[in-house]
């Protein structure tokens, strides 16, 4: 299980910086946030997505990974979680479906997974029109990539609130992120 | 003019300054060491390694001696600073039945295998004020020693448990939940009802456990056993593949004996309380084992209705830290919360005044 | 920035911790108003203290931010001096009692008065997160009932406020809906500091540590203070004007000055007071 990439350069203060980012995204979903300094990621994995890895998933967090062995080999070495299919907290499939991964229960909605998405590109620009919290009027955000079919799925989980999936997407050393509370429009 | 108090920063440094000279006392007195603390205050140090949830008998005594003999607020350093530290491994389960033993006594059997040890203990002590402790310098008699007879001390739980008069608990593969790491959630599984009451504060669990005594639960416990003295702590290394020792800690047991009527599938047996801390601290583990038992009320299916047997009162009001925290937070100022009940309470003093004089 | 403390790790909590609390605070902005139960740590400080903010504030700084901490909306309560030495100690980081200036404000009972931006994150003390634990004592009944958004007993209580006093009699930690999904206890925040919650531009982290609790209510998200149609939410202040600066709009401390009924108001929050002290200053 060893691997020849490394984790983050400073492990404490990287991990701060892009989980700062990834805070922004949730929290202001559909606004880009560059990784910065973007770790050199394994095959398989774009930076801003090995970035996400490094700074939330743990021996704590069974996670879902479908991104080829030599990621599998790293995620294992760098955050030392378990690799598993089913009722994993946090997934990196592309093959993964919105409805079918773990959206908590309605007592415990928290332990709705969070999807980790590739995509080709995300911009701040009309594409999909976003509105709900963390958002003052509207956002656009364009992303290319998607899986297709992907907003009306985003449409029929977001319909279970407070139960529901989250979504990091990543491109290249950026990320964006989808809250189970936003509305998506394809616009 | 009025100037608004400032001076917080300069204020705490000479509260502490002043602290540090009320801990030391008379300077014409020696300063206590900590390792007197450790061998002379050893009951105070071994209720601090409990409710710290930190078996370090030198870490204890430090404490006690920075809190100036403040068990709960000694007891609040230790953990911490036990959260700091990380952690290596989860050890095997201690075996009790294998304890070095320094006293061990059954309330159930007049004799038994391994006898009746009284040990070093306060029961049967006149409590008249020993005036010779006053004048230093005396060095006690020795105290006679025996023989150890070396024969094996069996748990009286289990003697009663090989004639199918004690219920068996249920054997778990399950990891425990570790409280120090995740939230209590309910239902409380018994793992996390003991951890937490192994931590709990003591003067709770003995009012709690006494409670049931007087009828507060239906109790008629007996103590089956309680033992006192060192037991071997075991570690599986993952990089090693085989269990090794790596040390003795002190501990007390308290096995609880407990009637239970049966049931139709199941024929009459007793039930067990279960109390264990770190140290001696004998009043700690039979209070906890008084609890742990009233806790199982659901499980025995007996009516709940007594606070002992209540898993969310007992497990969320038994840590001193967290209840001595809350209840003195109430010292912190509150005068922005308490301006808006004064403007609260004159409005309607106002109103009330209003329809009062237009009634008349 | 100076060095931190050594022996410990940046911002105290070790890595896991942190990773831990920030899973936690994600799942709790993703779902505004949700207590999101996490594996709070024992910190050197007392529970009740603060430790919940700290939590959350040691999880979230940077060596880049530059933090606030105020109790009672005054930066030099003693309480405040302690937590921003503790973070000057084991993080470095460069603090401020200036609102304008902070990146991260943490805040026991005040919301500031100058409106916070989007480049700022508000940090809450929380005693006891649970807005119903006055109804209902049991955290398991509790859970359910925000699980079914069941919150009749809520409003029945206020009802009778208003049946007994002739007003909603709740002054301070006075409940607030979420998203239209969620009631929240704001923490012990007057009631005249609840409407800032709404809409507001910066995110709001809600940290309990002895209750084990983090909440979240994202930025410009809608935030209601229960209320009834004929008896509306009214924000509470002392109606005089602070005797330092003027201010008619801000919220007031009573400070006794005699034992014969003698006494003047002034602001609470301590940077809004000096800063439209110093502006008449350089007016005049």
């Amino acid at each position: 299980m060893d691997t020849r990439f490394p984790g983050f350069a400073d492990p404490v203060l990287d991990a701060q910086a892009t989980f700062r980012a990834v805070l922004e995204a949730m929290s202001r979903p559909g606004r880009v946030q560059r990784i910065a300094p973007p770790p050199e990621a394994p095959p398989g994995l774009s930076p801003a997505a090995a970035a996400v890895l490094l700074t939330l998933v743990d021996a704590a967090t069974p996670l879902r990974l479908t991104a080829g062995p030599e990621a599998e080999a790293w995620v294992r070495f760098h955050c030392g979680c378990p690799l598993l299919r089913d009722g994993a907290a946090f997934v990196l499939d592309p093959a993964a479906r919105l409805l079918d991964l773990d959206p908590g229960t309605d007592e415990e909605p928290e332990r709705g997974a969070t999807l980790i998405l590739e995509v080709a590109s995300l911009q701040e620009s009309p594409g999909w029109r976003l509105t709900g919290p963390g958002i003052r009027d509207a956002h656009d955000l364009r992303v290319e990539g998607a899986p297709a079919g992907f907003v009306a799925e985003w449409s029929a989980s977001r319909a279970r609130f407070p139960r529901g999936v989250d979504v990091i997407l990543c491109a290249g050393a950026r990320i964006a992120a989808l809250p189970r509370s936003v509305a998506i429009e394809d616009g | 003019m009025y100037v608004a108090t400032k001076g917080g920063e300069r204020a705490i440094g000479a509260a502490h300054a002043w602290l540090a000279e009320e801990r030391r006392g008379d300077t014409s007195l020696p300063e206590i060491e900590v390792a007197q603390v450790e061998q002379q205050l050893g009951l105070a140090v071994d209720r601090v390694m409990a409710e710290g949830s930190c078996h370090d008998r030198g870490l204890a005594a430090l404490a006690v001696k920075q809190a100036r003999g403040d068990l709960i607020e000694a007891a609040f350093l230790l953990r911490a600073y036990r959260t700091t530290l990380p952690r290596f491994g989860a050890s095997a389960p201690l075996d009790t039945g294998a304890m070095h033993i320094r006293r061990r006594i059954s309330a159930t059997y007049k004799d038994l295998p391994g006898g009746q040890v009284l040990g070093p203990t306060f029961d049967y002590t006149h409590r008249l004020l020993d005036f010779r402790l006053a004048a230093a310098g005396m060095t006690p008699e020795t105290a006679p020693e025996a023989e150890p007879d070396g024969t094996a001390t069996p748990r009286v739980t289990e003697l009663l448990a090989q004639e199918g008069l004690m219920q068996r608990e249920a054997p778990s593969e399950v990891e425990p939940g570790d409280l120090t790491r995740e939230p209590l959630s309910f239902p409380a599984d018994r793992p996390v009802r003991l951890q937490a009451l192994a931590r709990g504060d003591e003067g709770f669990l003995l009012g709690l456990g006494y409670s049931t005594q007087r009828g507060y639960g239906n109790a008629h416990p007996f103590v089956g056993e309680i033992r006192v003295g060192d037991v071997a702590v075991c570690l599986t290394p993952p990089e090693l593949g085989f269990e090794i020792e790596i040390g003795d800690i002190g501990v007390t047991e308290c096995q609880m004996v407990n009637q239970f009527h049966g049931s139709r599938t199941e024929p009459p047996q007793f039930t067990r309380g279960y109390g264990l801390v770190f140290g001696h601290g004998e009043r700690k583990a039979m209070a906890m084992a008084l609890v742990d038992r009233a806790l199982r009320a659901e499980e025995m299916g007996e009516e709940a209705t007594a606070p002992a047997q209540q898993a969310e009162f007992v497990l969320y009001h038994c840590d001193n830290v967290e209840a001595t925290g809350f209840v003195e937070h109430l010292k912190l100022p509150h005068y922005v919360d308490f301006q808006s009940e004064l403007e609260n309470v004159r409005a309607m003093r106002a109103s009330a005044e209003t329809a009062r004089e237009a009634a008349e | 920035m100076t060095a931190p403390e050594s022996g410990y790790n940046f911002a105290y909590l070790d890595e896991s911790t942190k990773r831990m609390i920030r899973r936690a605070i994600l799942k709790g902005v993703a779902i505004p108003g949700h207590q999101v139960p996490f594996g709070s740590r024992e910190m050197p400080l007392p529970y009740g203290w603060g430790t919940g903010g700290i939590q959350v504030t040691a999880s979230i700084l940077g060596p880049a931010d530059v933090l606030k901490v105020i109790d009672q909306g005054a930066d030099d309560t003693t309480n405040a001096v302690s937590i921003r030495a503790f973070f000057r100690r084991v993080a470095g980081v460069a603090t401020t009692e200036r609102t304008a200036e902070a990146t991260v404000i943490q805040t026991r009972h005040r919301i500031p008065e100058r409106p916070l931006t989007e480049n700022q994150i508000l940090v809450y003390q929380v005693p006891m997160p649970e807005p119903l634990f006055r109804l209902e004592a049991r955290v398991a009944e509790t859970r359910r009932m925000h699980a079914l958004a069941d919150y009749g007993l809520m409003h029945v209580r206020l009802y009778e406020d208003v049946a007994r006093h002739g007003r909603i009699a709740t002054s301070y930690n006075y409940p607030v809906m979420v998203n239209g999904r969620y009631l929240m206890s704001p923490s012990p925040i007057p009631a005249f500091d609840n409407p800032k919650m709404h809409r507001m531009p910066a995110l709001q982290l809600f940290g309990a540590g002895r209750e084990k609790r983090i909440y979240a209510v994202p930025p410009w998200t809608e935030v209601r203070s229960l209320d009834f149609d004929d008896h509306p939410f009214r924000p509470i202040r002392a109606p005089q004007s602070c005797a330092l600066c003027g201010s008619q709009e801000s919220y007031l401390d009573e400070v006794l000055t005699d034992d014969r009924g003698g006494r003047i108001f002034v602001c609470s929050d301590t940077d809004w007071c000096a800063e439209r002290q110093a502006a008449r200053e350089a007016a005049e």
